[in-house]
């Protein structure tokens, strides 16, 4: 659905997107990762055709952004960072507008409005004037204004900055409802959103893309990835060590300073059945076994240079 | 057909925009005032005795130097500021549409504010027997300037977010275009630099030479075709600022 190849922008002397390539599918939700002032955003309004890319193309349901931008721009729902809404116009009269613009008339538009209105749960400020709206309704209206023409493609720029709990998870419960039959980018710096609703996510700093897969693929990534953790009790420490170390597949065995028992983090290829027979055989309690799955945020941190090391290029 | 559905759209948004705020109602009361004060006090409609709405008509130029910078100011630089610019361009319409839509709804404002003085007209056929057609023409003339004015106007709106910035730019630049052509100011050029052509280019490029022409009832293509540049100049390049702004 949506195709970018080598998209590049400059402002200026300033290379704010470097050479970022990516595909989206119908029923796929791409979220967009990355460190503030990475390119997010930028890359974000290049693909609904708001700002012209330096270089590369963007392809969205088979039309170019640049030769077709009408067309393209037609099948995109998109929510920009912030929620921008006329102040003046009120909740109604704001997708009213919308809607005329996206070119629904008569009773086709009183109803594209409603179904709005309904989705995004707006019948109680309807009248209201978007001036006056608190910021969960205000990103809401924003919202319903980019998904009231049921566009197959959604662009949503920091949906859930600045909601309650209860909205963020409102708002993914939607953002994944509609993952399904569309095609969804969504941008974030939250981890714990991509894990909630991403299929697939990308990665970019400074710019530049540094990572394309599902969010299992990235915390497999981490160093840890992979690791038994196993607690003991009653054995010495140096047993448990040399014991274990003598296993299948065990590269190393960590010991985890800890108030009861003895830790060990195992990093190598051990087989979690085998290291469980093998302490329950020297007549040992096993007190918790887990794999590691990896965790995001430190590949995350692993994988983008922090602000601190490097200037910031927005 | 579609385009011009699209543009009457973001037109008729932004007009209904200018009468939900005060704007609207401040511009037109104050426009009225003024209008009917240079017209009785500074024009002596009564002493000249004319049964026609020159002393009515003269002050329009001037008064639309500050009037129209006034409401073409937020035409672009409040939408860059509340960020809706950037939602507007994302929808499917051209920047050709958005741009003449927004205009549009502006000159139609104007003209509302324009028709409101009929009062005047009324009391011109009342009290004697004037030209309509001179009258019409005047009116035209006035509505015209009104329009370039306005592209200007959202041209240096275009420019930047900040509508005092816009309205001042505007102003000068309107200033200039009356400025030009005005007797004292001519003569000054004149006695400057002895050059019939100059002088000449000079009021050809003048809002006030071809307004009066406009003003005795002579509808001129040439004048026409002044206005329609002037403004057609202006909305162009509205355009490409607002493509380097989304560019750079």
């Amino acid at each position: 659905m949506i195709t970018a190849e080598n998209v590049t922008k400059w402002f200026g002397p300033i290379l704010a997107v470097d050479d970022v390539s990516f595909r989206v599918e119908r029923g796929e939700v791409l979220g967009f990762l990355g460190p503030n002032g990475a390119g997010k955003s930028t890359t974000m309004r290049v693909v609904t055709g708001f700002l012209p890319a330096s270089g590369g193309t963007v392809n969205v349901g088979g039309f170019d952004i640049d030769d077709e931008p009408l067309q393209a721009k037609a099948l995109i729902g998109y929510l920009p960072e912030n929620a921008p809404a006329y102040p003046e116009m009120t909740v109604e009269g704001f997708l009213r507008f919308t809607a005329e613009v996206r070119g629904f008339r008569g009773a086709a538009k009183a109803e594209a409005v409603e179904r709005a209105i309904r989705t995004c749960f707006l019948e109680r400020v309807r009248h209201q004037v978007v001036e006056t709206l608190s910021k969960g309704y205000l990103h809401r209206t924003c919202f319903a204004q980019a998904i009231l023409h049921d566009p197959p493609v959604l662009v949503l720029d920091e949906p859930t900055d600045g909601l309650d709990p209860n909205q963020k998870h409102e708002m993914r419960e939607l953002i994944k409802e509609m993952g399904k039959e569309k095609a969804i980018i969504v941008s974030t710096h939250i981890l714990e959103e991509v894990e909630a609703i991403c299929t697939r996510l990308i990665i970019v700093d400074r710019g530049k893309l540094i990572f394309n897969g599902s969010p299992d693929e990235l915390r497999s990534k981490a160093t840890n990835a992979g690791s038994l953790c196993v607690r003991v009790s009653g054995a010495e420490e140096a047993e448990v060590v040399a014991k274990l170390k003598d296993a299948a597949g065990v590269k190393k065995v960590d010991v985890i300073p800890n108030g009861e028992g003895v830790c060990c983090r195992i990093t190598g290829k051990a087989d979690p059945s085998t290291m469980a027979q093998v302490i329950l055989g020297a007549g040992w309690k096993l007190d918790k076994l887990a794999v590691d799955a990896g965790r995001m945020d430190d590949v995350f941190r692993e994988i983008t240079i922090p602000d601190t090391v490097a200037e910031d290029a927005e | 057909m579609k385009a011009l559905r699209s543009m009457w759209t973001i037109a008729k948004r932004e007009l209904a925009g200018y009468f939900a705020s005060p704007v609207a109602y401040v511009f037109i009361i104050i426009f009225l005032l003024l209008s009917g004060f240079f017209t009785f006090m500074l024009g002596q409609f009564f002493a000249r005795g004319e049964a026609s709405l020159g002393s009515f008509l003269m002050w329009h130029p001037w008064l639309y130097m500050f009037l129209v910078p006034a409401v073409g100011m937020r035409l672009w630089s409040e939408e860059r500021r509340s960020g809706t610019f950037e939602l507007l361009f994302s929808m499917p319409i051209s920047p050709s549409q958005a741009i003449m839509g927004k205009f549009l709804a502006g000159w139609l404002f104007l003209g509302i504010a324009l028709v409101l003085t009929f009062p005047i007209a009324c009391t011109v056929e009342f009290l004697g027997d004037p030209d309509w057609g001179a009258m019409l023409s005047g009116y035209l003339g006035s509505f015209l300037t009104a329009g370039a004015f306005l592209a200007i106007a959202s041209m240096t709106s275009a420019m930047t977010r900040n509508q005092v910035v816009s309205f001042i730019t505007s102003v000068v630049i309107c200033l200039l275009l009356i400025l030009a052509g005005w007797p004292p100011i001519t003569n000054l050029i004149l006695r400057w630099a002895p050059w019939n052509w100059l002088v000449e280019g000079a009021a050809a490029i003048s809002v006030m030479t071809h307004f009066d022409n406009l003003q005795r009832g002579l509808i001129d293509l040439r004048d026409l075709l002044y206005f329609a540049s002037i403004a057609g100049f202006a909305l162009f390049g509205t355009g490409v600022i607002l493509k380097s702004r989304r560019g750079a």
